[in-house]
């Protein structure tokens, strides 16, 4: 959307598919943002109002089906048939978030009160936090790494965002719920952004979260319907195990499903992360392999909103650039 | 609980089972153990299911045990592998019956390095060769018995004669399904069900009228982890996790154990009766302990075996309970009953079958 809008004031005639009802991805179903706890209603009517622009036609609900190169042009056909030409592409797919249940070991989807950081912003979003059985949680635990940094579900890298996330939402819960104790397991704490640590700092001073290094290894289910965790305390090197009412996993991030139908149709690269791959990670990260095509944002690797909108800026400066080099 | 989860879950985790033709290779120590278990396995196979079951009198240890205590080396059980692949290859077989989980576990690893590394595979050939003057073809499918008893298990309901189920209640028998930690903890994709929610067990207590308890420490070992066991300092630790099991469970009130492993009956049956004379503590209804079956010796009754012919007087927790629930009948003054007239000693009605 970003980028969408860049275009169109530099002015160019921009299509933008969105495979949705609604445009705005992920932020739409956020409830605050980190690290300051805006609202993310408000970056998501930033950028809608940045796509209002009579130069940009918006289609929802719809893919792109069919992908063909032409010498300096591009022609793009959607689900419905209607075909788009285009003499630059930028892909925009963005991310999808890890599908938690492929961690068989948390439960999720099989236990009732696993749920993910996603289905809890849901519940922020509505203004209540409960179990299944409708009742606010006393007790409620982190999972860091669901899906990320995980060699057994394909994906090394770090999703770099469900960190601080993990420490925003613990802190939101204990807003909803004063009363509760909160746990956050984590391998490492990656704080790597303006104002992350001071945000970490705040949950464990003001809020009492409980931050334990160490890799939750297994849920089940008590008679009780309690969530039961088995972890290894790395710091007090011993094991744990203790009780939840709510265990919340922290999904990481993958390529979207939507990228790769992209990639298969177009046959754009993509790296070891599975992510498409920049043509240069330092010098050419909007650029694909392919002439007219770019990137921008979470579909080349995580990235927080800042940084998506970055991209999405440097995208269409690439594009400015590459219009100017081929007419000139 | 959502079972819809679960089923998502098994669906993923099916694997082939050859449909006949099988070549069964016996555990070391379950004839020691439950004796009436193999007996019964092949009783059911061959007469119940008209299936051609074939036995190697030459066939040896896989030496899984002493190669998961660290006594045995890789290689030496590879080529010892490699031998009971000739055998099977010598008598015209195809397909692989392990009655041990832990052969069943080293089976699928050796197969699955050689996949991977093939000059391993083509020196262990030579081994053997130089060793025994021996060649073979590998299994075209590997499946552990239970595998098997799975794949059958509708059949079996349809000759039952007896359910699980409490005929005084008319509700099934609740079950805590134990799975063996080689069946699938190693490679998920070769077991039913795959690691986290196997269903090896839990498909055969479904079908037979059961219902699966799903309790905390269900993926806890039985205690048999081998060097807790086999090193007698250790032994504490076992019954430690034997302990920690049944704990767990307790709540749950369940009226059976079943399993799949040579060892984990073994313990949760002998570890319970210890439990009691250390502490005085039992983890079954009515001051009685929780029975504990392999799926052998469930699917016999379930068939209408006599338990004794099964072998059920071996048990150190009482199996009593179980059968009365179910509506088996038995003769309490047979149970240790080893004389018969002729003068012979009587082992077990299911010998020679």
């Amino acid at each position: 959307m970003e980028a969408a809008g860049q275009l169109a004031k530099e002015g160019f005639e921009v299509s933008l598919v969105e495979k949705d009802k609604e445009t705005g991805g992920h932020i739409k179903d956020w409830y605050k943002l980190f690290p300051d706890r805006r609202n993310s209603s408000e970056v998501r009517d930033y950028l809608e109002k940045k796509v209002s622009s009579k130069s940009i036609r918006i289609l929802t609900g719809t893919s792109i089906e069919k992908i063909i190169s032409n010498k300096e042009s591009f022609s793009l056909v959607t689900q419905d048939g209607t075909e788009l030409k285009a003499d630059a592409v930028i892909v925009a797919t963005g991310f999808d978030l890890f599908k938690s249940a492929r961690k068989e070991e948390y439960g999720y989807g099989i236990y009732d009160n696993v749920i993910t950081s996603a289905d809890l912003e849901a519940m922020f979003r509505k203004g209540k936090i409960t179990m299944s059985d409708g009742m606010p949680p006393k007790t409620v635990g982190f999972v860091h790494c669901v899906g990320s940094r995980d060699e057994k579900a394909g994906n090394f890298y770090c999703s770099k965002l469900c960190c601080v996330t993990a420490v925003k939402q613990a802190i939101e819960v204990r807003e909803h719920l004063p009363e509760s104790k909160v746990f956050s397991f984590y391998m490492d704490m990656r704080m790597g952004g303006a104002y992350y640590e001071e945000l970490y700092r705040e949950a464990q001073e003001v809020w009492g979260i409980n931050f334990i290094r160490g890799k939750v290894s297994e849920a089940s289910e008590s008679i009780n319907n309690k969530i039961v965790i088995k972890v290894e305390d790395t710091l007090a090197g011993r094991p744990l195990k203790m009780e939840l009412d709510l265990l919340v996993l922290m999904a990481g991030m993958e390529m979207s499903e939507g990228g790769n139908k992209i990639a298969e149709l177009s046959g754009l690269k993509k790296g070891e992360n599975r992510f498409f791959a920049p043509l240069d990670h330092h010098i050419a990260n909007n650029l694909s392999s392919m002439k007219g095509v770019f990137y921008a944002g979470t579909c080349t690797a995580p990235m927080n909103i800042t940084e998506t909108i970055s991209h999405a800026r440097s995208a269409v400066s690439e594009v400015v650039n590459y219009f100017n080099n081929t007419n000139s | 609980m959502k079972l819809e989860g679960k089923k998502a879950i098994w669906s993923e985790y099916q694997k082939e089972i050859a449909d006949d033709r099988y070549f069964y290779v016996r555990s070391c120590v379950r004839q020691n153990f439950f004796p009436g278990s193999e007996t019964a396995f092949l009783k059911i196979m061959r007469k119940e299911l008209e299936k051609d079951v074939y036995e190697h009198p030459c066939h040896t240890t896989c030496t899984g045990i002493g190669y998961h205590g660290d006594i045995v080396p890789v290689e030496t059980a590879m080529t010892v592998v490699a031998r009971q692949f000739s055998l099977m290859t010598e008598a015209g077989y195809e397909n692989l019956v392990p009655s041990c989980i832990t052969s069943f576990g080293l089976y699928t690893e050796i197969l699955d390095t050689w996949h991977h590394f093939p000059e391993v595979e083509e020196k262990i050939r030579k081994q053997l060769k130089k060793a025994t003057g021996r060649e073979f073809s590998k299994p075209k499918n590997l499946a552990h018995a239970s595998d098997v008893i799975y794949k059958f298990r509708k059949e079996i309901s349809t000759k039952a004669k007896f359910k699980l189920i409490n005929k005084n209640t008319g509700e099934p028998l609740k079950v805590v399904d134990h799975i063996g930690c080689h069946y699938a903890k190693m490679f998920p994709s070769k077991g039913i069900g795959g690691a986290e929610y196997p269903y090896v067990l839990g498909g055969m207590v479904e079908e037979w009228g059961g219902k699966v308890i799903d309790y905390p420490e269900r993926r806890h070992c039985c205690g048999f982890g081998f060097r807790q066991y086999l090193v007698q300092a250790n032994r504490g630790f076992s019954i430690a996790c034997s302990k920690e099991k049944f704990e767990s469970m307790r709540p749950f009130k369940p009226d059976m154990i079943i399993t799949n492993c040579p060892g984990c009956p073994m313990f949760l049956d002998r570890w319970q009766y210890v439990i009691n004379e250390m502490e005085g503590r039992r983890y079954g209804q009515n001051g009685e302990g929780i029975p504990v079956f392999t799926y052998e010796e469930v699917a016999g009754l379930v068939l209408g075996y006599d338990p004794w012919d099964l072998g059920l007087q071996m048990h150190q927790t009482d199996c009593e309970p179980v059968l009365d629930k179910m509506g088996i009948e038995y003769d309490p003054d047979e149970k240790y009953n080893t004389s018969i007239p002729d003068g012979k000693v009587k082992i077990s009605g299911l010998v020679n079958v």
